[in-house]
């Protein structure tokens, strides 16, 4: 699926990256623990997260995340999407909760590191 | 290639720029043209021993030696030591600090990640004087 659909599916705003919508991505991992997250490795993976702070860029660099999708309504500050524009990572903000979230992805068809 | 030295001093007092060393360490092995697979393997167990030598051990020292067949690197703090390394190194343990877990980490899948990601791990710990965490990823071309 590409960046650009999930901006759709979850009516997203879109804060950083809007040149690399066309992205592909191919899973999801919905979790506030980022020591979870790190546990995960996945190719290609969309972070969705209700946690603001610049540890959760850090730790989308690190596992080569390509875009993180605040849930929630929640909104980075400047210096998180300073982190997000060098990084060349899309940020998305959306007003669905997780849980939501999490399911109209999964209908349209993205799937968890399972694959299940 | 002659082995690259990299070195870096991790400030304890900044939460929010914990991650910054191994973010470098992370860009040097891609200029370097290591694999990806290789390169998150480092990037993961560094970042999660310098956040930990963020929150336990108010920061430190990281020492990064890179070489063609393998990645090691040194994380060396004065903090108050591990008292248990075994039960430290349990998935769940966690002494971290309520601040902390808010922020996403001190969940006890810290060692834990870092052992999963590297080749060999080791923990020098001494109650009152320090840790000195040594990782070794190995590159097999």
């Amino acid at each position: 699926m590409k960046i650009r659909e999930i901006v759709d599916i979850l009516e997203a705003d879109i804060i950083t990256g809007a040149d690399d919508l066309d992205r592909e991505v191919f899973t999801v991992c919905g979790s506030d623990l980022m020591s979870d997250v790190l546990a995960f490795v996945k190719e290609q993976a969309v972070l969705l997260t209700g946690l603001v702070n610049p540890q959760v860029i850090r730790t989308a660099e690190m596992m080569d995340m390509t875009c993180v999708v605040f849930v929630r309504g929640k909104k980075p500050d400047l210096n998180m999407i300073d982190l997000a524009n060098e990084m060349e990572i899309v940020l998305l903000g959306t007003d669905y909760e997780m849980f939501t979230a999490c399911g109209r992805l999964y209908t349209n068809g993205l799937r968890g590191r399972s694959g299940k | 290639m002659e082995p690259l030295h990299l070195h870096y001093d991790v400030n304890g007092n900044d939460f929010t720029c914990a991650g910054e060393a191994s973010g470098k360490i992370k860009r040097t092995l891609k200029s370097l043209g290591f694999s990806p697979a290789i390169i998150r393997n480092v990037a993961i167990a560094v970042y999660e021993a310098e956040i930990n030598m963020v929150i336990h051990a108010g920061g430190g020292v990281i020492d990064c030696t890179i070489q063609p067949d393998q990645i090691l690197v040194v994380l060396k703090d004065t903090g108050p030591g591990i008292p248990d390394i075994e039960q430290a190194m349990q998935e769940g343990w966690s002494t971290a600090p309520e601040n902390i877990r808010q922020l996403g980490f001190g969940a006890g899948m810290g060692l834990p990640n870092i052992k999963k990601y590297s080749d060999d791990l080791k923990i020098d710990s001494t109650v009152g004087v320090g840790t000195t965490i040594t990782i070794t990823v190995r590159n097999h071309p």
